[in-house]
């Protein structure tokens, strides 16, 4: 999708095997591995084929809504510079991912999947969702271009997101609840590999995450890169530079590697990656793979996996369902271990208090991920000169989340 | 002569499986071989069966419950090779429990429980090295799996360092589901025959004496598993009986299909 990078750059992964350092790869059942291989040429072919990018960004400006706007938040930048040392507290801005069609990044993704199914010829699509929004961005994408769609979502999933449950139906997919597992995102995934490997000759898997076996990642990242291009260009444009720091929440990662994937060469631009705490690392009731977990493999990829020291998977727990997710995605594995980027573990609580002060100052109901995100500007705020920049993901809308943080807060809709 | 090759040299062989933990395993394992098996493939549960179906995906979960952990697979491998010198072993699972320890550890592992083989569903030839080489050294077969979509183009990537036996998997899907057609069955293993200088074995969606001698006729193995399954979480811990009787069946079958 874009030049190629220079020698020694962050951004050449994967490798030609699909590897980022020790992570990634393509760790599938044999009657997967012709179809990923498949996947891979055609997408090389897209790459090349000045035709497919031309429908993706058309598709991208007239059907999303996109460039999605970099929106400076005035009353957020003040909240954190009246709370921080003299002297300290960055400009704030945001980038308005909740402002797409379908209310969230994962719509970009979906474009550029169903994409490569039509030019595979495949006739039915397949997806995994945990908060919901991949499955209702899927959904639409397979709306707009007349396939059917069948969504595998947890059953606790589909009880805690029913607005979204019910936007797929509208959308004509149907929504498979799967009760296997402690029925999350986890359990959602292995029931859509289970279906793909049984229809391999006619159904497309839209992954919805930069994971997955390769080259799932790569694609995914670089159909989300658009957020990180926008930004750039954005940014040189209101402030004549680059920012000094990018904040994104990561479940599997995807808006998060679409941000920082475009920067990553820029040495100046520092990148904080926020992981979901859930009720605390400490408790071990939590989704954050980097700060408690270790490498390992699981659908398709090697990463760091919540896991015990026999491999098995343990549960992920976050109070935002698109974080409750045991792995990441492997280049976000990759990033942190090479030092680019910092991870940062945040709270259910540190969330819920994030997503109302964005309400309340900004006009702006996030998402309980990018909530996430929203929440480490206490910290990180405090440590930045006034005169920096610092740029938030805000992934998506927090419409779906209203019923889950109105329990949480102890409201009665 | 390996056990697996003195195993296959007998005609069509019986191979059945069932999930370590579930239940009376050793026991089980006993009455598999009374009835008949000549080879037998042990699972090793893990967390995400992405491969299998409803059976051996509660079978795991029963293991869970009884608090299986990977050293109880290995005791039970080492109790079984102790009774059962001549029989081949596999292991049977996913590649996160046989490489957290690092694939060394595994290998070493399976050699010292007198494992024979070993089936790692999701390391395809591509990523060979996370557990190919530590095996290959310590000799233990790897054995890999063939699929309908597995090409002629493709196969002699998956048969390079395989060993023991190849698993033609017959239908694209996961653990006990429907059984492909006999037609396409033949085919296949006419091909794979063709290019293996190893024994094939054909499973997935095999629950009948009747399905797996017609699969004997032309195969040099056939696997039962999730019919198996089924009868341990039927039966419990009276399951070794139940398990004889289908298994004796089953061998029957598969030994006189020829």
């Amino acid at each position: 999708m874009t030049a190629q990078p220079p020698v020694n750059s962050l951004r050449s992964l994967p490798d030609e095997t699909g590897h980022f350092g020790q992570f990634g790869g393509r760790y599938v059942a044999e009657t997967l591995m012709p179809l990923i291989l498949d996947l891979e040429k055609e997408y090389r072919r897209a790459q090349g084929d000045p035709a497919f990018q031309a429908e993706f960004d058309d598709l991208l400006k007239n059907f999303v809504g996109r460039p999605s706007p970099l929106y400076p938040a005035p009353r957020i930048t003040e909240h954190f510079r009246a709370l921080a040392p003299e002297g300290k507290g960055p400009k704030i801005y945001f980038k308005r991912e909740d402002l797409n069609h379908t209310g969230a990044h994962k719509i970009n993704n979906c474009v550029g999947q169903i994409l490569l199914a039509m030019r595979m010829g495949k006739t039915r699509i397949i997806a995994e969702t945990g908060a919901g929004q991949h499955g209702v961005a899927t959904a639409t994408v397979a709306a707009r271009f007349g396939l059917p769609c069948v969504i595998f979502m947890g059953a606790k999933d589909v009880e805690r997101q029913k607005p979204n449950v019910f936007r797929m139906k509208l959308l004509g997919a149907e929504v498979h609840a799967v009760t296997s597992g402690a029925e999350t995102l986890k359990d959602a995934m292995n029931e859509a590999l289970r279906d793909w490997v049984a229809n391999v000759h006619d159904t497309f898997y839209i992954i919805g995450t930069a994971a997955g076996p390769h080259p799932y990642p790569e694609l995914v990242r670089d159909f989300q890169s658009v957020i990180g291009n926008e930004t750039k260009a954005q940014i040189l444009e209101a402030e004549g530079r680059l920012p000094d720091m990018l904040v994104a929440a990561v479940g599997g990662g995807s808006n998060a590697i679409g941000m920082f994937h475009p920067f990553l060469d820029d040495p100046d631009v520092a990148m904080v990656g926020i992981e979901a705490a859930g009720h605390g690392i400490e408790t071990g009731e939590h989704a954050a793979s980097l700060a408690g977990g270790k490498p390992g493999i699981l659908h398709g990829n090697k990463t760091y996996l919540l896991q015990d020291e026999d491999g098995q998977i343990t549960e992920a727990h976050s109070i935002s369902a698109g974080l409750d997710y045991p792995g990441l995605g492997p280049e976000h594995s990759w990033l942190h271990e090479s030092g680019r980027v910092r991870y940062v573990p945040i709270t259910d609580d540190q969330a819920l208090e994030a997503f109302q002060l964005c309400c309340a100052l900004e006009g702006i109901i996030p998402a309980l991920e990018s909530a996430h995100a929203l929440a480490a500007l206490p910290q990180l705020t405090a440590e930045m000169d006034e005169d920096k920049i610092l740029v938030v993901n805000v992934s998506g809308r927090g419409d779906k989340d209203i019923f889950t943080v109105a329990e949480a807060l102890g409201f009665e809709l | 002569m390996t056990r697996f090759e003195t195993a296959f040299a007998k005609g069509p062989a019986l191979v059945c499986f069932i999930t370590g933990g579930d239940g009376d395993t050793a026991a089980n394992l006993d009455a598999l071989v009374a009835g008949g098996a000549d080879v037998i493939e042990l699972g090793m549960p893990f967390t995400d069966p992405m491969a299998d179906g409803m059976a051996i995906q509660e079978a795991n979960l029963r293991s869970f419950a009884a608090g299986t952990k990977t050293a109880d697979i290995f005791a039970i491998a080492t109790g079984f090779r102790a009774r059962h010198p001549n029989v081949p072993l596999v292991l049977m699972g996913y590649a996160n429990p046989m490489t957290i320890r690092g694939s060394e550890w595994f290998a070493d592992e399976c050699a010292k429980a007198g494992v024979d083989g070993v089936i790692c569903v999701d390391i395809p030839p591509e990523e060979d090295a996370e557990i190919g080489p530590a095996l290959r050294a310590k000799g233990v077969s790897l054995i890999r799996l063939a699929t309908p979509t597995t090409d002629t183009a493709r196969l002699p990537a998956v048969l390079e360092g395989s060993s023991g036996f190849l698993y033609y998997v017959s239908v694209a899907g996961i653990t006990g589901q429907q059984q492909a057609a006999q037609s396409s069955i033949e085919e296949a293993v006419a091909r794979l025959k063709a290019a293996a200088t190893i024994p094939v074995a054909v499973g997935f969606g095999v629950r009948t004496p009747e399905q797996a001698a017609a699969i004997a006729r032309v195969a040099d193995g056939v696997v039962v598993g999730s019919a198996l399954v089924d009868l341990v979480k039927q039966h419990g811990k009276d399951a070794p009986g139940p398990l004889q009787a289908l298994t004796s069946a089953l061998a029957q079958a598969v030994h006189s299909a020829r």
